[in-house]
């Protein structure tokens, strides 16, 4: 901690690692809590504290909550209850007078950045514009994975070593001055000894530090991951935070020598004591006025989603034994995107039913296709697989762009492009503004694989294995991993003729960050290997024995598919189809048209939050409008990802079968009458935080803080190194999300649902510390439905508690159309006014 | 064909003053009125392209309105329509076409839609004026206008910081090339004495009816300013580190802009003016050798950059200086085809700079080969010299900062004294007795009255210049600014006597611009009671109207096209004989700075992030 007066290089160096934004190079998007560094704190604590640290806005303003609670968005009853759970039912007129009328002061002051704030103050000098510019250059170009046409000389050999030995073999010196030089090619070179001159007090060395790096915390958050995993770039980098903020402070010195005027060490003269970072925050009124808001904007809809779901837990009990005369059975992930896709599914042919899954349907490998020179791993991102899969017998090439070629930005050879590729360029331009198709250079999801080509599914030989992978699964393992899949969403009798895996993926143009919109448990990728792998596993005969003698009975009549939903262009492909039988190749016909019904409906219910579409247009146009949108180089939108996410309910489909949920919940399936003791449910839990938690957390912040915690808006980035973005040359880098991505979402914490018995459900929650902090500092909220009395818990510090919805009823649709022609669309994406864009619960008659 | 000509200034004129009738969420009807205006245009320049081929190619020239008439300086509006116009008219309209369509979906939603249409067409409007101008100045509207526009959209995310500080850091850039025309324009207005339109420019004797030989030193400064206002706009040597920098607003406008049409008009100028400068032997070697050098130094720059739009900026600074050496060599019908092209790959290239990241992520996962470690290379201090020269861009922009920027700003410091009330005073009083002198109520010996314009005008130099480093309240700022009209407008007026209802119709203006001007900041200041120079204020996030008033004020007061100071500023120029060296450097480098001044005030006041963090506001390094 900063209270100590010497200075601890390693720690201080830990500090900042742990503190800096963790986003990986963009090319796998890896959603995540932005604020992981404070997990350790309860939600409101922390974000608070953050804020105060780092300068950023924690929740929605004040007046945009009032606003929402004037247009009922808010709702008053909830207000009422939160206020008098917070502040005591004696308190409430007074509370609810604060919270709706007085008025405070929101300034946010950040402690990161004062110590630094000085040079300006005393000198009139402007160091981050001095230093930061060349500063980016030369770590872009360090990192860079292949913009520039020019290799940083000596690249692997760690950015200080590169500096050190380009300033040796060059004539010209990366520094104005003499003494930066002669420091820099010094043997002795450390942090503490170029604080001492920059800084020149000990007790303020941290502080500096944390304003310097913070002063660019996109730049020093992506060293600090390089460091951390080198393997996130393919072209690796050996780098760390300690060369970076050596060569800064160096160019630091750099600039103030070359100064006219004496410069004095920046702590040499300074009568405030340093900033203690870490202090706890004082009581604050609006802080408190702040947790209500966001406590009753929460439950002004979980309450809604509580009580729908309690109405079909009653109706559970009415209802006959389960159809055994299924058409067919679809796996889906558990992604809230495919919550709308199953209810259509379901609609267009009663009698398919639909499961919720995580997406890698439990198979962990890496994934290489033909001809490619890298693993990509297909499972959740913090298992380590020890499986490889190969795709071989591809017989197809890969296509070219040749817009793209460096080559034009040079003097002969842009030459000679202009004259070809110019007026090329106008018509593919012209071609792409008015008949928009699939092009090499837009992200295809479908590209992943491709289908024509084969799979090393079934290990041959233990000895087959590649740089200690295994290739392929033995029958033991598929069988695991099938056991594990079913077992897990109680699929385990009842088998329909056809049951369908559909992974998923999303196709976008012009979209750096096309990897947000992939399958968070596939590491950010198209989870169509997956589908394609578990399809086959389970058809295997070998593994349908083994199942055989753990109970699980699956005919031969019975076939698995794999496939995969585009979640942009709303598309499905299917693998291996050749494989069915004839009967199911008949009845598979018949489904695809139940899948095409699927996407026309999903189709529609996307279109009414895309102004450029009309949602009551012909259901043709509709299709292809969407399709166009994934392959349109102008459409910052192609789909708008995990926005608007806020539930996650783990338990039978029935319970949210007649429920409108408005793409909003993640689904998990699960049967608590297969697993009384709750041991499959631990292993179920265990991700929800860091995947739909996290998904939902970088959501929430990227809302609340656009500008700092995201990535801003799309329309002025500019790629770098392939790596990131940042918004022009000299600027920083910018992890988190876009506007574009976020302005549908409400700032909402997930609310987990689980049907259980609490007991059971705490018991599995507290299975591992990691995922009980999920819930006991309150970073996703947890309720759980009484599989037998129907009551309702809330999980609050440590304990279920019966929880009383205020919602009686719920407004009903019977037509889905109309539905949602008649939705509300935004007029600007202002929260209060965006918010109205999504739809409360509705109740399917 | 002739008949057609005011249209193609008028109609996209007419489309920009509809566009601002909207509000920021009626997209449609925003969109719609950007389209029909230049697909309109786009089909009158069609049909104009065909006309004037099928009639023998023979260049077309119309002398429209008589704007302005003073003792032999006649403002004309005049239009020409040559094989240049036609290829940048053409190219123009079908880009900016294309990108209209583009953004209607790309901007959907943006907070400052309808700010970004209004200000692309008032781009539009001062492109068409400037290819479509018949003589240098209508020519120089177009030009005032689009330095304008970039400025705004350079600046279009104004609540950020970089994006301010670039496009100030642009403009002051392409003010100094402003001057330089109105400096060529100024030395041909007193050789020629009438002013020149290209028309008789392009006849192949009409230079021989001049006495070239005695004009050859002033024909060379003519040219020679004429090409630092093409080398700055186009970003050659050594005036080129801004064009990456310009690279801040949305992906489209950095397309439309400093992809295809905007940087090229350095271009089309030198192709403009080719009579002239071909008439000065060895000028094309000149143009010849910058091309070179900046083709030379931008392609090994492009080779360090690691972001694609920077990348595609040193790229087209090479082609730009390639077009050049074309020129130069007097291959003209290339340079034209040159320019067609390359406007349209580097439109394309930039629109899908996003898409990179990804596609050239999937072929190196394809095709990714370990770079061999060459010691060959390392032991090559020579390029390992040039390498660390192009990480560092040459030092141009450093060199614009310390050569063009902070002499002036020392200068200021050193006449900040005359913030004081004593110095305000003897100001006053200095400009009452000039009035005094201008209405012949007394008059001075002629040895010291001779003297008096220069005088004044450094004087108001030194007024703009304080203005300009002021660090201090921007009222006083803003009031030095209107001294130094004050000041400027007596200098040249002692110096030739002006017809007073010329200088009525000139102070009216800018007295009422410097007092709603200084009303908006009055207003601003009382909101926090502090808005000093020294920061960024941000106060368009509270008080958007003030903003846009105080604009509209400041580029009244320093002469923005269609405003009285503007024909005053161009008429002060032409009143000051061509040996007066000094009062026209005095005068020309107070106009650099005057307009820099205002805006400084502008951008300090309501630009940059917002003070108040009570909501969300970028980092300063973002």
């Amino acid at each position: 901690m900063m209270h100590t007066h010497t200075f601890d290089e390693q720690h201080a160096l830990h500090l900042l690692r742990h503190y800096l934004p963790s986003q990986s190079p963009l090319k796998d998007f890896i959603h995540h809590n932005s604020l992981h560094a404070f997990q350790n704190l309860k939600f409101y604590e922390a974000i608070f504290k953050a804020s105060k640290m780092f300068g950023f806005q924690a929740t929605t303003p004040l007046n945009d909550f009032r606003q929402m609670y004037a247009n009922g968005r808010i709702d008053d009853q909830v207000l009422n209850r939160v206020i008098a759970q917070r502040q005591g039912e004696g308190n409430v007129a007074l509370w609810r007078e604060k919270a709706l009328v007085q008025s405070y002061n929101e300034h946010v002051e950040s402690r990161v950045g004062r110590l630094r704030a000085l040079w300006k103050s005393q000198y009139q000098i402007d160091m981050d514009n001095a230093v930061q510019p060349l500063l980016f250059r030369l770590l872009g170009h360090y990192l860079d994975q292949g913009v520039a046409m020019w290799q940083f000389p000596q690249a692997n050999a760690g950015l200080l070593q590169a500096v050190r030995h380009l300033e040796q073999h060059s004539y010209v010196s990366l520094f104005k001055t003499k003494r930066a030089k002669e420091l820099l090619l010094s043997q002795d070179l450390s942090i503490a000894k170029l604080l001492n001159m920059v800084v020149g007090n000990e007790a303020y060395y941290e502080q500096y530090l944390f304003d310097q790096q913070f002063g660019h915390r996109g730049w020093s958050g992506m060293v600090a991951t390089v460091e951390t995993s080198p393997n996130v770039m393919l072209d690796r980098k050996e780098i760390s935070l300690k060369d970076f903020i050596l060569v800064e402070l160096l160019l630091e010195i750099d600039y103030l020598d070359g100064l006219l005027v004496q410069w004095q060490p920046i702590a040499h003269d300074v009568s405030t004591p340093p900033t203690d970072f870490f202090a706890d925050l004082p009581y604050s009124e609006l802080n408190e006025v702040l947790k209500i808001w966001q406590d009753a904007f929460e439950w002004s809809y979980y309450d809604h989603v509580l009580a729908g779901i309690q109405i079909c837990s009653g109706k559970l009990k009415t209802q006959s034994a389960l159809e055994t005369n299924k058409s067919f059975q679809a796996l889906f992930c558990i992604d809230e995107r495919e919550c709308s896709i199953r209810r259509h599914v379901e609609h267009a042919d009663q009698y398919a039913e639909t499961f919720g899954t995580p997406g890698f349907f439990s198979a962990e490998f890496f994934f290489l296709p033909q001809n490619g020179k890298f693993y990509e791993k297909l499972c959740p991102a913090p298992v380590t697989p020890k499986y490889l899969i190969k795709e071989f017998n591809v017989t197809a090439s890969r296509a070219h762009d040749v817009f793209y070629t460096p080559k034009t930005h040079q003097a002969i050879t842009g030459f000679l492009c202009t004259f070809t590729f110019g007026f090329w360029a106008a018509l593919r331009l012209v071609q792409n503004l008015f008949r928009p198709k699939m092009a090499p250079a837009i992200s295809n999801a479908f590209s992943v694989m491709q289908s024509e080509g084969q799979l090393t599914v079934v290990n041959a030989h233990p000895d087959d294995r590649e740089n200690d992978l295994q290739i392929g699964f033995t029958v033991d393992e598929m069988a695991a991993r099938v056991l594990s899949l079913l077992s897990g969403i109680a699929l385990t009798k009842d088998f329909a003729p056809i049951v369908y895996l559909i992974a998923h993926g999303s196709s976008s143009a012009n979209n750096p960050h096309h990897g947000a919109h992939d399958c968070g448990a596939c590491s950010g990728r198209p989870g169509a290997v997956n589908a394609r792998v578990v399809a086959t596993m389970a058809n295997h005969p070998d593994v349908r024995k083994v199942l055989q003698n753990v109970g699980i009975h699956i005919t031969e009549s019975t076939q698995f598919v794999g496939g995969m939903h585009d979640t942009a262009a709303d598309e499905i492909e299917f693998y291996d189809v050749h494989f069915l039988n004839a009967e199911n190749a008949q009845r598979h016909e018949a489904n695809i048209i139940t899948f095409e019904r699927a996407c026309d409906l999903n189709a529609k219910e996307r279109s009414r939050r895309f102004a450029s579409i009309n949602t009551k247009a012909q259901i043709g146009k509709i299709r292809q409008a969407i399709k166009a949108r994934s392959v349109s180089l102008f459409e910052p939108r192609p789909e708008l990802g995990h926005g608007t996410n806020t539930l996650c309910i783990v338990g039978r489909r029935a319970l949210t079968k007649d429920l409108f949920l408005d793409r909003r919940a993640f689904m998990n399936s699960y049967d608590y009458s297969t697993d009384l003791e709750g041991k499959l449910l631990a292993n179920i839990m265990k991700p929800l935080g860091p995947v739909c938690g996290g998904i939902n957390l970088e959501y929430y912040f990227s809302r609340v803080d656009n500008y700092k915690l995201g990535a801003g808006t799309k329309l002025p980035h500019n790629v770098v190194g392939l790596f990131g973005v940042a918004n022009s040359s000299d600027g920083d880098l910018r992890p988190g999300l876009p506007w574009q991505m976020v302005e549908v979402h409400d700032p909402l914490r997930l609310l987990i649902v689980v049907e259980h018995f609490p007991q059971v459900v705490l018991q599995a929650i507290q299975s591992t510390p990691e995922m009980y902090e999920w819930f006991i500092n309150e970073w996703v909220h947890l309720s759980v439905i009484h599989p037998e009395s129907h009551d309702i818990y809330y999980f609050r510090q440590g304990a279920f508690v019966a929880y009383q919805t205020l919602t009686k009823s719920l407004p009903d649709f019977t037509d889905i159309n109309l539905l949602l022609e008649q939705a509300k669309s935004m007029r600007t994406n202002h929260l209060p006014e965006a918010t109205q864009e999504n739809l409360p619960v509705y109740l399917n008659q | 064909m002739q008949s057609l000509m005011p249209l193609y200034v008028f109609v996209p004129l007419l489309g920009f003053f509809l566009s601002l009738f909207f509000s920021r969420t009626q997209e449609r009807a925003i969109t719609s009125i950007a389209l029909t205006t230049v697909g309109l245009h786009f089909i009158l320049i069609i049909y104009g392209v065909y006309d004037w081929a099928t009639h023998g190619m023979e260049s077309q020239n119309l002398k429209y309105w008589l704007l302005f008439e003073h003792e032999g300086f006649r403002f004309i509006l005049d239009f020409y329509f040559d094989r240049i116009t036609a290829v940048f008219a053409l190219v123009g309209a079908f880009i900016t076409l294309l990108v209209i369509v583009f953004s209607q979906y790309y901007m959907h939603r943006d907070d400052g839609f309808k700010r970004y249409f209004n200000s692309l067409l008032l781009f539009y409007v001062g492109y068409s004026f400037a290819i479509f101008a018949g003589n240098f100045e209508t020519l120089f509207i177009g030009w005032e206008i689009f330095g304008f526009t970039s400025f705004l959209l350079i600046g279009y995310y104004r609540d950020r910081y970089l994006p301010v500080k670039n496009a100030f850091k642009v403009l002051s850039l392409y003010r100094l090339g402003d001057v330089c025309l109105i400096l060529a324009m100024w030395m041909a207005h007193h050789i020629f004495h009438t002013n020149i339109t290209f028309t008789e420019l392009a006849q192949p004797d009409w230079l021989n009816t001049f006495n070239v030989d005695i004009y050859a030193g002033p024909l060379l400064f003519i040219v020679m300013m004429v090409l630092i206002a093409a080398a700055v706009k186009s970003a050659q040597f050594p005036f080129s580190s801004w064009l990456p920098r310009a690279m801040e607003g949305p992906t489209t406008s950095s397309a439309i802009f400093y992809g295809a049409l905007s940087a090229h008009l350095g271009v089309f100028l030198l192709l403009r003016t080719s009579p002239l400068w071909q008439a000065i032997a060895g000028f094309d070697i000149a143009i010849i050798l910058l091309g070179f050098v900046t083709a030379l130094f931008a392609s090994m720059t492009a080779k360090v950059q690691s972001t694609i739009k920077t990348q595609i900026a040193y790229g087209a600074i090479t082609q730009m200086g390639l077009m050049l050496i074309e020129i130069g060599m007097g291959w003209h019908g290339l340079a034209l085809v040159h320019f067609a092209g390359h406007a349209c790959l580097r439109a394309y290239q930039l629109l899908v700079s996003p898409s990179t990241l990804g596609y050239m992520i999937h072929n190196q996962f394809f095709e990714y080969e370990a770079k061999p470690v060459n010691a060959a290379i390392l032991s090559n201090r020579l390029r390992n010299s040039l390498y660390m020269l192009s990480i560092k861009e040459w030092h141009l922009d450093t060199f614009q900062q310390k050569c063009l920027w902070l002499p002036f700003k020392w200068l200021g410091k050193r006449f900040i004294w005359l913030e004081t009330i004593t110095s305000q005073v003897v100001l006053m009083l200095l400009i009452v007795l000039g009035i005094m002198m201008d209405l012949s109520m007394f008059t001075l010996p002629a040895h010291i009255s001779q003297h008096l314009p220069l005088v004044y005008a450094t004087l108001s130099l030194m007024c703009i210049l304080a203005a300009l480093a002021s660090r201090g309240s921007p009222m006083r700022a803003w009031w030095k600014i209107i001294m130094s009209q004050l000041l400027i407008v007596l200098a040249v007026s002692l110096n030739v006597h002006v017809e007073s209802a010329h200088v009525w119709i000139y102070l009216t203006t800018t007295i009422s611009a410097a007092v709603m001007g200084m009303f908006c900041l009055h207003n601003t200041y009382h909101i926090d009671k502090d808005i000093s120079l020294n920061q960024y204020h941000g106060y368009v996030q509270e008080r958007p109207d003030l903003a846009i008033i105080f604009l509209i004020c400041s580029m009244a007061l320093v002469g923005f096209p269609f405003t009285p100071t503007f024909i005053a500023i161009d008429l002060m120029f032409t009143q000051i004989h061509a040996h007066q060296y000094g009062l026209v450097a005095l005068t020309g480098v107070g106009f650099i700075f005057l307009e820099l001044a205002a805006l400084r005030i502008y951008a300090r006041v309501y630009l940059g992030p917002h003070k108040k963090h009570t909501h969300p506001i970028a980092y300063r390094s973002s």
